[in-house]
């Protein structure tokens, strides 16, 4: 089905008409009996990419399926998305990889790219099977143990060596667990110490974020640094994108989740579970530099950390509650609330350009012009948004923006060519 | 007040008016028959999901002596072992129709989030690290019986407070009834952010106990896990002792009938020595009878309708 998209402004600029074909490019002219797409007043940004999903099909279909994770990644802007490889069976085989790029592919809504874990089952001992990994249909570029650190030096030394063969990167939970009791939920502060929770301190974190980008730079590889949550993250990253910008033979990169970038750790006071997550969030200043550092480059993308669960796997006490919130319908609203003089260039920059260069992924995060496959999402400006759980695709309910009021609106989402989303609903 | 979860739920008033029960309550207690009818048709069930032993048996007689039915649910081991949601297993609990739900719990929070999910007045025996509010209110009923207000006074306290429920209660506690505190701990045992804590709340900070007992006018000591050594919060039970202990050479630091409280089990020899425990000035035995009154007074406030005519 050929489209024409009218009236769009590109990035928020130039207003002109996007012509798609048959086959789902981008084209010069309108191509004959086309279907319109009415994109008056709305922005064209390239279709967003989320370096950092939770499926969690197979293993917890409950929580969230590969289907409904799509839905809800239409719904919110996305085109592509990673796929974590804490499942079960983790995705630490080519044929658990084939599995759910099929899967995605069934599902047909986004681009579903899974994540290689980057030890055996999430252990942290042996190397996963990278190479056939990558050798698969699923072409996995991008390995993770995500939800746990890869915290052996020696381990963590040879997979950066290992994905170096085939242009791979590691993306790192970067959390030191010796520096936590096993019981720790939250950010280790003035509050944790009131409230009587145990807590990671933000030094956890950025004692890993430094032994990475060295060992980066003495592999000459590429490390990437996930859901970074604290302002010493971000002065180690400063250093660490200076050094390899001037060396040219290793790379760093880094993410925030939108989440870090709006919420502050004085939420958990009523101790709801809700706001459990891993990074835990953090005081103020540390949310301040976060969003500073993606303002300069520093970090380069928003990456949700989408992460559905259960009710009853939520409604425990807090220290034994599961981590982690919902995020992939609301992540732009929260971008646009959070940042609101970042530019469309630059949201598209932190969204989807730089996040598919990330992960290799050349169809995805391309100019709007003829020749691009088109991976297109159309904004409403200055609409906003009151998030309602229960009208989300996801079939789980951790929500932690219920009630609150986002700034613009996803209106229609359209992924190599087809209309996924129409005026904000799943077409 | 609808529940006990935290000191802060109280007003100042609130916690004399408790007070003022409490040593009604406490003559009560010297009277051949002990029964008061004034919860009669009521039922409380005492829920603990962690061991205790003084807690649960002082909740227990309390109720009784009030008449109420208590019926004693032992909930050990986390639900989630069970498979069964925190939720899940006080609703069930609560469906058998509960007017008081005493909850002692190893999670810090858990007693707010069960309040927020049952129609039962809470009350929080204890929720992990958070707060222990009956021990607090009983802590400073022992100690005005001795030194008449607070107001003014020094009180001590000294152990790991990282831990501990009772000293985040007691700080509260105290300091709303006007007394001058000092916490003492290791640094590794001080809670993280304790010195914004303290500088906002107005108590101060030592790592050195013996400066601190002789200006005291009470001592408050905490109990420390010998098993904290596996976290490496200090090399061992000898160097505590040596460090923070209260120990014989130190009772003759303090001033004369300073009051030695101790929440228990007492690690006798560890945090305090025995002739400190046993000392005419500990105060340990008479916190367990000053425990049965305030939690008598606490069901009372909580669940006899209509408090304001008084117990007689």
């Amino acid at each position: 089905m050929s489209l024409v998209i009218k009236g769009a402004s590109l990035l928020g600029e130039q207003t002109r008409d996007l012509y798609v074909d048959d086959a789902g490019v981008l084209v010069d002219e309108a191509p004959a009996g086309a279907e319109t797409v009415d994109a008056d007043g709305l922005v064209a940004l390239p279709g967003l990419v989320d370096l950092h999903t939770h499926l969690r099909e197979p293993g917890r279909e409950d929580a969230e399926t590969i289907l409904t994770g799509s839905q809800a990644a239409a719904l919110g802007g996305y085109t592509a998305v990673l796929a974590m490889a804490n499942t079960s069976p983790v995705t630490d085989t080519a044929e658990a990889a084939t599995r759910v790029w099929e899967l995605g592919r069934e599902a047909g809504l986004v681009h579903v790219q899974p994540v290689g874990a980057v030890t055996r089952g999430l252990a942290g001992e042996e190397l996963a099977e990278l190479g056939l990994m990558h050798r698969s249909r699923a072409a996995v570029k991008v390995f993770s143990d995500d939800g746990k650190c890869v915290h052996d030096a020696r381990v963590m030394r040879r997979a950066l060596e290992y994905v170096k063969a085939f242009g791979g990167v590691v993306s790192q939970h970067s959390q030191d667990p010796t520096l936590a009791g096993p019981a720790a939920c939250c950010h280790e502060g003035e509050l944790s110490g009131r409230l009587g929770l145990p807590g990671w301190p933000g030094i956890a974190e950025e004692v890993i974020v430094a032994r990475d980008v060295m060992l980066a730079r003495h592999t000459g590889s590429r490390v990437h640094v996930a859901h970074v949550s604290t302002a010493g993250s971000v002065d180690v990253l400063r250093w660490a994108k200076a050094q390899a910008q001037r060396d040219g033979t290793w790379e760093v990169t880094a993410e925030v989740t939108p989440h870090h970038l709006l919420l502050t750790t004085d939420l958990l006071t009523g101790y709801d579970p809700t706001y459990k997550v891993n990074p835990p969030l953090r005081p103020q200043e540390d949310v301040d530099a976060l969003r500073a550092a993606l303002v300069d480059g520093t970090i380069d993308a928003v990456a949700t950390d989408h992460a559905p669960h259960a009710r009853h796997d939520k409604e425990h006490a807090f220290v034994d509650a599961a981590f982690g919130m919902l995020g992939i319908e609301t992540a732009l609203g929260v971008v646009r609330t959070a940042l609101p003089d970042l530019s469309w260039t630059d949201v598209a920059r932190v969204m989807s350009t730089t996040p598919a260069r990330i992960a290799g992924l050349a169809e995805q995060g391309r100019p709007l012009e003829p020749g691009s496959p088109a991976h297109v999402v159309l904004v409403d400006p200055t609409a906003s948004v009151t998030v309602d759980r229960d009208a989300s695709a996801s079939l789980s309910r951790n929500n932690p923006w219920h009630g609150r009021s986002l700034s613009s609106r996803v209106v229609h989402t359209v992924y190599a060519g087809r209309v996924t989303v129409r005026d904000g609903a799943l077409a | 007040m609808k529940h006990l979860l935290s000191i802060d739920d109280l007003s100042t008033d609130e916690i004399h008016q408790l007070f003022e029960t409490a040593a009604d309550m406490h003559d009560v207690q010297s009277r051949e028959v002990k029964k008061l009818p004034a919860l009669r048709g009521r039922t409380v069930v005492n829920m603990f999901f962690e061991d205790s032993t003084r807690t649960r048996s002082s909740f227990e007689i309390a109720g009784k002596w009030l008449s109420a039915d208590v019926i004693n649910v032992s909930a050990k081991g986390s639900s989630t072992s069970k498979g069964e949601s925190l939720r899940d297993t006080v609703l069930t609990v609560c469906a058998m129709g509960v007017d008081g739900l005493v909850i002692r719990h190893p999670a810090s929070g858990a007693a707010v989030q069960v309040s927020q999910w049952v129609d039962a007045a809470v009350v929080n025996a204890g929720d992990g690290m958070h707060e222990h509010p009956t021990q607090a209110l009983l802590d400073a009923y022992t100690l005005q019986r001795h030194l008449g207000s607070l107001e003014g006074r020094h009180v001590a306290i000294i152990g790991d407070l990282a831990h501990s429920r009772v000293f985040r209660s007691n700080i509260q506690c105290l300091t709303r009834l006007g007394a001058r505190v000092t916490v003492v701990a290791p640094p590794t045992l001080m809670p993280s952010g304790i010195g914004a804590w303290s500088a906002a709340a107005g108590f101060e900070t030592s790592y050195d106990i013996d400066s601190v007992l002789p200006d005291a006018d009470a001592v408050m000591m905490l109990r420390v896990q010998r098993e904290r050594m596996s976290g490496a919060f200090f090399p061992s039970p000898r160097e505590y002792t040596v460090g923070y202990g209260l120990t014989r050479n130190r009772l003759a630091l303090l001033k004369p009938d300073v009051p030695i409280c101790h929440p228990g089990p007492m690690n006798r020899g560890l945090e305090i020595a025995a002739d400190a425990a046993d000392a005419a000035q500990s105060v340990v035995l008479e916190q367990v009878s000053s425990g049965l009154a305030i939690r008598m007074a606490v069901l009372y406030h909580l669940l006899a309708g209509d408090t304001r005519g008084g117990i007689a």
